[in-house]
């Protein structure tokens, strides 16, 4: 069954070509970090379940040292000038966006195709996976589809892969880093102690009063967590539940969707919720960390005010 | 309550701007030591996670493919196929996209597109395009709200439906407090803060790019 230990193996593969090509990127005065930095990401995919769980703890320390000494450069591997970027743009033209359709087609149809194959009654893909096994047999496709029809030297899309790699740098990791400090804020009680803190200034006499702290402390949970799913349980439990839903009479399927949907406004506002914000603007080479939050933050603000009057106009329908 | 000094770490360390890294570790370790765990067990309890939550950066494998379209000519290309539509400006490609993430997204299809894959190739090379000349702060700006626009419309289509995680996690945790609910109620609840959702972001695409045009005739104009 292809599931992630095969996307993992490719992972690993693809962090281990990046290491080693920094290594010998003489243009690049920190190449050793870089190299040390991709290299352990791809120990992490290709080994990390036999290092035990101190062993990655101490992997994930690791990559957080050389990132926050600032020992990570940008690479420099031979590439394109942008004139003959606008030359080879007219030689081939609309066909620039083959590759690139290709990857959300094949997304498309992995996703749902792959939980339907079966080889002699065991599914050919992880059903769970299917998505994530799409996106890196869809990523892979369009690499080789894109070196042959536009011949590529042999080691492009690994300098090419790096080039980009270098420009995103520790913003790469921050999700994963974050993920697993959720773990350990759930093992040391944060979010419950947070819950009970936001119980305790609810008031609890007026209905709007209790919308409006139960969406309002969605969004604001999030930004603290950066996620929404963390919030939910805790806020759900200690404000939707007992007020809106149990002494107001609020539909529980409006209160709870509409309540998601004010995390999701607490999404937009933070850094912590890093894959969305801090990762686009270094992808983007944005000078400011912050400008994609500052972009969506109009936007973020007028949704949570929408979303108490949404569900206060229609979770009381009886 | 001490535990709550992990979330004044990641407050401040994020607000002061030191390396996001380093401050989620020292987060980790103060609410840790805080909650009364050692430090070896905080360390390996964040390892493991650490390691469970690999899939994250698995999206990275993206880039090779992403970075040889873009050694050969994609960005300009976008470009120039911009160009030649008159009609075209950023706020006006945005509201296009932001109207196909929404509906891609409510089809469950959260993957298709995305940061790495559509708008760093594509959308914000076309949104630039659109609204040439541009100073470098209003360049900026067209691009932070390309990505903008990315993440509205994913949020805010995605929970139109039925299998996606949000709305498993609702019904799992309604289910264990004795309360049913069909998934369809759910999503469907979730259409009316969509429809807003794409007027409000919509209406700000439209302002973006009034501001956009004033800025090229008024007189801070450069160029």
């Amino acid at each position: 069954m292809i599931g992630l230990p095969l996307v993992y193996l490719l992972a690993g593969l693809m962090f281990g070509a990046f290491a080693v090509f920094s290594a010998l990127d003489r243009e690049n005065r920190k190449r050793f970090g870089n190299a040390a930095f991709w290299g352990l990401f791809a120990l992490s995919f290709l080994f990390g379940d036999y290092f035990g769980d101190l062993g990655n703890g101490v992997l994930a320390l690791a990559l957080a040292l050389i990132a926050g000494t600032g020992q990570l450069g940008v690479g420099a591997p031979r590439t394109t000038s942008p004139a003959e970027r606008e030359t080879l743009a007219e030689t081939y033209g609309a066909r620039l966006f083959i590759p690139a359709l290709v990857i959300p087609v094949l997304v498309l149809v992995g996703t749902l195709v792959f939980k339907r194959l079966t080889v002699q009654g065991a599914p050919l893909v992880d059903p769970k996976q299917a998505t994530l096994v799409s996106l890196a047999l869809a990523a892979l496709v369009a690499a080789v589809l894109a070196q042959v029809m536009f011949r590529q030297p042999a080691a492009a899309p690994l300098q090419e892969g790096r080039r980009l790699m270098d420009l995103v740098g520790w913003a790469a990791l921050l999700p994963q880093m974050l993920a697993a400090l959720g773990a350990v804020f759930a093992l040391a009680g944060v979010g419950k102690t947070i819950g009970e803190l936001a119980v305790m200034i609810t008031p609890v006499d007026s209905r709007f009063a209790a919308v409006a702290a139960y969406c309002l402390g969605m969004a604001v949970f999030t930004v603290m967590m950066g996620n929404a799913f963390a919030a939910f349980p805790v806020m759900t439990g200690g404000i939707a539940l007992p007020l809106v839903i149990g002494r107001f009479g609020g539909d529980p399927a409006v209160v709870c969707a509409i309540g998601m949907l004010s995390g999701f406004c607490g999404t937009l506002l933070t850094p912590l919720a890093a894959n969305f914000n801090l990762v686009p603007a270094a992808l983007l080479q944005l000078k400011d960390r912050y400008a994609v939050i500052r972009a969506q933050a109009p936007t973020a603000v007028l949704m949570l005010v929408v979303n108490v009057v949404l569900m206060n106009a229609l979770a009381f329908h009886k | 309550m001490l535990t709550l000094l992990g979330v004044a770490v990641i407050v401040l360390g994020f607000a002061l701007r030191f390396n996001p890294l380093m401050v989620v570790v020292v987060a980790a370790l103060t609410s840790g030591l805080a909650a009364g765990l050692a430090p070896l067990e905080v360390l390996a309890a964040f390892g493991k996670a650490f390691n469970t939550n690999r899939y994250v950066t698995v999206a990275w494998l993206v880039l090779p493919a992403i970075g040889l379209l873009e050694r050969a000519g994609l960005q300009e290309k976008a470009r120039a196929t911009i160009r030649s539509i008159r009609a075209a400006s950023a706020g006006r490609i945005l509201l296009v996209y932001l109207i196909l993430r929404q509906l891609s997204a409510a089809l469950g299809l959260v993957s298709i597109a995305g940061q790495a894959q559509t708008v760093r190739p594509l959308l914000a090379p076309m949104a630039e395009a659109a609204s040439e000349p541009l100073s470098d702060d209003r360049r900026e700006k067209v691009k932070a709200m390309s990505a903008a626009t990315d993440n509205v419309g994913l949020f805010f289509g995605e929970d139109i439906f039925l299998a996606i995680g949000s709305i498993l996690l609702i019904v799992g945790f309604l289910d264990q407090s004795g309360i049913t609910v069909e998934p369809l109620h759910l999503s469907m609840w979730a259409i009316p803060t969509a429809i807003a959702a794409f007027f409000i972001h919509g209406a700000r695409l439209l302002l973006f790019d009034r501001a956009l045009s004033k800025a090229r005739s008024g007189p801070e104009a450069e160029q």
